[in-house]
Order: structure tokens, then C-alpha cells, then sequence
């Protein structure tokens, strides 16, 4: 049990005063980031982490993964009382939470989310825990080729688990691509798709691109709508939590499925917003009471909840093992470690301990916290968003623009986040998906670095891709990933026949 | 572009125009890509893969899907315009209605103007500037409510960063704050 006294190590590092005041703050930043319309998680960590460039990288990745935390609890506020979700990953929490708020039930169906989001990141963390040291052990052995393999699992998954037209998730994916191009070529130094401006040697940084995508692209959107809230006030008084809390263990096989849900959701690049609607698709098919699902359901806020959070931790396990995140906030996380001069990848486990472990008793440690935070403060969280649009809009803008002034102090970086804002208004609007676009930028030129290694090994021969049962299972699984849109319909014209 | 709307629906974009727009655009990205790999070389060099083969293959990709999903907007268009025939109009799917387009750019064209005036004067004076008028005209807040929020949050950023966490921001050509000292 050598990771069980690797965790008590970590939680020895996490509990120091300076580190568990960074944890509070990042909650509290965290909630409101989540309840504030343009700021989310992969955005909010995108501009605080210029903040954290001075500090020293276990205390850095605390408090910013407690924003990430505070964010997935802050997104429930606001889909209960106001019937907005704060994050795309808690619409699916809007169907049955706001009924439950407008029957007055506001208290218990709070209650009730922020526990089973506690829930669901508990078992994740349990999960990466025990799986992670295990994942990185096997990844210390793999090549260029098992490396690149992978990647391009991650990316078919995208394809082959989209909702949408497979062709919009390549389109947004393969721009990510030639967006990470841009610049000095790691490898022969020459500088491409620059067309002579030296500003470009640069390239183009994925953080821009998450904070203009994410943050300016959310802002147009809903001044589109042009917002008004209305929403119900809610105060969370022990005896309704206490209430609450004796009726969860009935649905404890919901709370089981969509923990598991999420955790599949989140490896897997799925992400927390697909898991939590899968989610609550099937507790409604599950459920006794699924035709009134839609009405004030606990068990329609218990899915979803628990799904997304479970989802928007586990994807921190790839991240780690691999190097490889599994959602755009886990992308934001690891552009952190490489920024604090951090390799992300499995030699992580073996050279930085430290680090590793602090970071995963500091998301025991950050939920419970979490809990605790958002059960005594909701009203207080509530408030921020009574304050009118026309003064959160300016300031939002106005803290991207920082946001991206500040990663690499240039002016040419806030015109980019300009047009990455408009570019997601766009994308959001005609369904392409923005994560593939995300980790394409984040990964493009690691993928091209294995892809171009495992080209010199081979001497050009692509069949190094099958070269060993590893390499070719993961390749296989990629390609059926890459094709499963035009598999399932064979599948269903076969089976129509 | 919108001759056939649907009575009592207000006009605007089409989805499908907008479809066609952005994989133009996407298109064009996709042969620009192809273009300047080439130019760098796509093919094996005597050290290896060059420059540019790597994205070579990601701009030839990025061409044939934007291709694809031209073709598939259109025959979607194509297959509406087929049902409807003879009737007066389909509905259409709306990208975005003028009046909100209105208001999107009534966001967009200030947060432009916004970064001009930081690329001139700095970040403070900027922002301070932007969220007064912001306020004053889409919120339609007293003068004196909006100087006070565009102040503070100005004075509360430059004790952030500059005092506090030590990370100066952009101060512009012309620094009207240098008697600061920061």
C-alpha cells in the first residue's frame, strides 16, 4: 500500500497554513468564477494563472485546482435559483432543480447537488488515487509511437463520441492543429505560418484561445439574450440539510451509475457536459419515476451532479499519468506545470512526489472544504448574480483582456482573444465543439514531436503505428473510434434489413 | 437573404448562410495551411520528416472536411428547399436576428475600441473609461454610479497587480500614470 502512504505524504504538504489559505481562496474565487456568466473553469484558471507564476508549483496547483473545484460546485447555484446554468456541464441540472426551486424546495435540491457533486469527485479521487500511480507505472515504458498512439486515441474519441456532425469535431480539431503550428518548429527551428511577422514566432498560446473561446465567446452570447435574472431566493438551514441528507442513501445506485458514468466520461476525453446529460438520460430510463422526471425530481439533480463532478475530476487522472488532459480546464492545469518548468507525464510520479501526491490530497481535502463553503455561503454566492449585466459585462471583458495581456505580456495577445471571442460566438452557434479545438492547440505539438520521432524511428514507415500488440490495440481502437460514425450506420441499416 | 421568411418571425442570418460562410473561411484556412507547408517542405528530408510535412497533412485534412461539411449544408438546403416547394416559405433555422445581432455588436465594437485605448493610454485609464461609458450607455446608470464602479475596479486592479502580486500590465504609449512611479 505504498500510494496510501504516499496520499499521508501528501496530505502533509497540503496541510501547512499558507496552503490551506490558498485552498480557501481558490474555493471562494471558484464559486464565483462558476456563478458568474463568461467565466468558467477553464477560463477563470486561465487568467488567475499568471498569478501564480511566483509561487512554488505545489501551493500553484493547489489553489488552482480548488478554483476548478470551486467552479463545477459554483455552476449549481445558478441552475437551481435562476434556472441559468453558470457552466455548460450543469444545464442538465436546471431540469429538475429549478421546478424543485419553484415549489420552494430550493434548499433541499442545493443540498442535495453540492452533496452528490462531493460524492462523485470523492469516488474520482478514490479512483485516481490507486489508478493513476498504477496507469503511470505501465506509461514509463512507452515510446514515440505508444505516445502518439495515444494522442490519437484521445482525439478520435472526440470524433467517434461527438454529438454533432463528426466533420465539425475535425474541423475544430485540425484548427487547433494549424494554430499550434504557428511559430518556431521545435525541431528544425524554422518558422512557419508566420508570413514574415516576427509577433508570430510566438504562436498562437492555448490559453488566449480558451480565454477569447470561453470568456469573451460566452459574454456576446448572452447579450444575445439580453439577460434579465429573475430567480428565486434560497437559505440553506441545518434541519433541511440534515433533511436532505437522510433521504440521499435511498438513491445510493443512481449516485453508483452516474459516479461511473462520470469517471468513463472523464478519462475518456468526454468531458463533464456529455457525461452529465448521459447521465441523467439514464436515471430517467432507470428510474421508477422517470415519466415525471422534468417535475422536481431529487433523483434528476442527483445524476447530473454526480456525473459532472465525478467527469471533471477524473480527467485530471490522463493529465497526470499521461500528460495528456482530459478537458479543456485539465489543459489549463497542465499548460500551468509546464509553465512552472513541470513535465507533465508518467515520470511525474517518480520525480516529483511531492507535487503529485499534494495535489491529490489537496482534492480530498478541496471538496470537503468545497462542501462546507458553498452549504453556509449560498446566499451570499446568490447575490453576485443580482448585480446587473450591464456592469459584469464590461468587467469580465476587462479581466479577460488581463487575463491574456498577462501570459505572455503581450498587446497582440488581447487582439487574439478578441478573435477567438467571436470565433466561439460562431462555433457555439453552429454546433462546432470547442473542447477538440482546446486540446488540439494544447497537445498539437507534442503530437507532432511523437508523431515526427516515431517517423525517424521507422525511417517514414507508417506501420510502425501496429509495430507491437500495444501500440496496435491502442492505434485499432483509435481507428474505430475515428470511423464510428459511419460504423453505427452500417450497424443500423444491417440491422434494418 | 431573407426573402422567405416566415411571417411574424423577425429577420436576420440564416443558419444555413452562416454554414456556408464559415466553411468558406475554413476552407481558405485549410489551403493557406497546405500552401505555406509546402513552401517549407513536405516531404522527407535528409534528417527526417521536414518542417513542414507534419502540417501539411493537417491543412489537406482541414480543406476536405470544411469541403465535407459545405456538402452537407447544402444538400440539407437543398432537401428543405425540396419539401417545401410550392409552399410559401419553410421554417428556417435562424443563426441570429438583426436586433440581437445589434446587441452583440453593441459588446463587441466597445470591447474593440477598449483595446485601442489600452494599446494608447494603458490598462487602468482604459478600463476605468470602458466600464463608466459601458454603464452609462447600455446600462443607463447615473454618471456619478458609473465613474465610482469604472474607479474602483480600476484602483482595485493596480493594487492587485502592480502593488501587490508585482505583475505590471500593459501602460501604454502614452503613460499619462507615470507620476505613480510604477
Amino acid at each position: 500500500m505504498t500510494e496510501i502512504s504516499a496520499l499521508f505524504n501528501g496530505f502533509a504538504v497540503v496541510l501547512s497554513p499558507f496552503n490551506m489559505l490558498l485552498m480557501l481562496i481558490g474555493i471562494v474565487l471558484g464559486v464565483i468564477i462558476g456563478v458568474l456568466p463568461g467565466l468558467g473553469g477553464a477560463n477563470g484558471v486561465a487568467i488567475l494563472l499568471p498569478l501564480t507564476f511566483t509561487m512554488p508549483p505545489t501551493s500553484a496547483i493547489i489553489m488552482l485546482s480548488c478554483i476548478y473545484w470551486g467552479a463545477l460546485f459554483g455552476g449549481a447555484i445558478t441552475s437551481v435559483l435562476f434556472n441559468i446554468p453558470g457552466e455548460p456541464w450543469s444545464v442538465a441540472t436546471t431540469f429538475d432543480g429549478y421546478p424543485m426551486a419553484q415549489q420552494g424546495r430550493a434548499g433541499e435540491a442545493l443540498t442535495a447537488s453540492f452533496t452528490s457533486s462531493f460524492i462523485g469527485a470523492l469516488f474520482a479521487v478514490i479512483m485516481i488515487t490507486f489508478l493513476a500511480p498504477l496507469v503511470a507505472k505501465f506509461a514509463l515504458k512507452f515510446g514515440p509511437p505508444e505516445f502518439f498512439s495515444v494522442y490519437l486515441l484521445t482525439f478520435c474519441s472526440f470524433i467517434g463520441m461527438g454529438k454533432g456532425s463528426p466533420w465539425k469535431t475535425l474541423v475544430s480539431m485540425l484548427l487547433g492543429f494549424a494554430f499550434a503550428a504557428v511559430g518556431m518548429d521545435n525541431i528544425t527551428g524554422r518558422l512557419r505560418l508566420t508570413f514574415g511577422f516576427p509577433e508570430l514566432m510566438r504562436g498562437v498560446d492555448f490559453l488566449i484561445a480558451v480565454i477569447g473561446l470561453f470568456g469573451i465567446g460566452e459574454i456576446l452570447l448572452s447579450m444575445e439574450e439580453g439577460l434579465s435574472f429573475t430567480g428565486k431566493s434560497a437559505k440553506i438551514d441545518p434541519k433541511i440539510v440534515l433533511q436532505t441528507w437522510k433521504k440521499l442513501p435511498g438513491y445510493w445506485m443512481t449516485s453508483l451509475r452516474s459516479c461511473l458514468i462520470g469517471c468513463w466520461m472523464g478519462i475518456t476525453p468526454g468531458g463533464a457536459t456529455p457525461a452529465s446529460f448521459m447521465s441523467y438520460g439514464v436515471a430517467k430510463k432507470m428510474s421508477k419515476n422517470g415519466d415525471k422526471f422534468g417535475t422536481g425530481q431529487i433523483e434528476g439533480v442527483i445524476a447530473p451532479e454526480t456525473a459532472a463532478h465525478a467527469a471533471g475530476t477524473s480527467a485530471l487522472l490522463p493529465m497526470l499519468a499521461l500528460g495528456i488532459p482530459g478537458s479543456p480546464t485539465a489543459a489549463v492545469l497542465l499548460g500551468g506545470l509546464l509553465i512552472w518548468g513541470l513535465q507533465p507525464g508518467p515520470l511525474l510520479f517518480v520525480e516529483q512526489k511531492d507535487f503529485v501526491w499534494g495535489l491529490i490530497a489537496s482534492m480530498y481535502l478541496g471538496n470537503l472544504a468545497g462542501l462546507i463553503i458553498v452549504l453556509t455561503c449560498v446566499p451570499l454566492f446568490a447575490a453576485i448574480l443580482r448585480v446587473p449585466f450591464s456592469i459584469i459585462a464590461p468587467v469580465i471583458i476587462v479581466i479577460c483582456a488581463i487575463g491574456a495581456y498577462t501570459v505572455h505580456g503581450a498587446m497582440l495577445d488581447v487582439w487574439f482573444m478578441l478573435a477567438f471571442g467571436v470565433i466561439g460566438y460562431v462555433f457555439k452557434k453552429l454546433d462546432y465543439p470547442l473542447a477538440p479545438l482546446v486540446l488540439a492547440l494544447v497537445l498539437g505539438d507534442r503530437a507532432e514531436d511523437s508523431f515526427r520521432q516515431s517517423m525517424l524511428i521507422s525511417q517514414g514507415d507508417v506501420s510502425v503505428f501496429f509495430s507491437n500488440a500495444l501500440v496496435g490495440g491502442i492505434t485499432g481502437l483509435a481507428l474505430v473510434m475515428l470511423f464510428w460514425p459511419l460504423l453505427s450506420i452500417i450497424l443500423k441499416r444491417l440491422r434494418g434489413q | 437573404m431573407n426573402d422567405d421568411k416566415p411571417a411574424g418571425e423577425e429577420a436576420g442570418i440564416s443558419t444555413a448562410a452562416m454554414d456556408i460562410i464559415v466553411a468558406l473561411v475554413i476552407l481558405a484556412t485549410g489551403v493557406l495551411v497546405v500552401v505555406d507547408s509546402y513552401r517549407l517542405g513536405a516531404s522527407w528530408g535528409d534528417d527526417g520528416p521536414q518542417s513542414g510535412y507534419f502540417p501539411f497533412y493537417i491543412g489537406l485534412l482541414l480543406s476536405v472536411s470544411s469541403l465535407a461539411t459545405l456538402a452537407q449544408v447544402a444538400f440539407g438546403e437543398w432537401k428543405r428547399r425540396e419539401e417545401f416547394k410550392g409552399a410559401v416559405a419553410g421554417q428556417r433555422d435562424q443563426f441570429v436576428a438583426w436586433s440581437q445581432l445589434k446587441l452583440v455588436l453593441s459588446v463587441l465594437v466597445p470591447a474593440t475600441v477598449y483595446v485601442l485605448l489600452v494599446r494608447l493610454f494603458g490598462f487602468y485609464l482604459a478600463s476605468a473609461l470602458y466600464i463608466t461609458l459601458f454603464m452609462v450607455w447600455l446600462g443607463k446608470y447615473s454618471w456619478t454610479k458609473s465613474v465610482a464602479t469604472g474607479l474602483g475596479v480600476s484602483v482595485s486592479l493596480f493594487l492587485l497587480f502592480e502593488v501587490w502580486f508585482k505583475v505590471p500590465l500593459f501602460k501604454g504609449e502614452y503613460d499619462l500614470l507615470s507620476w505613480l512611479g510604477y
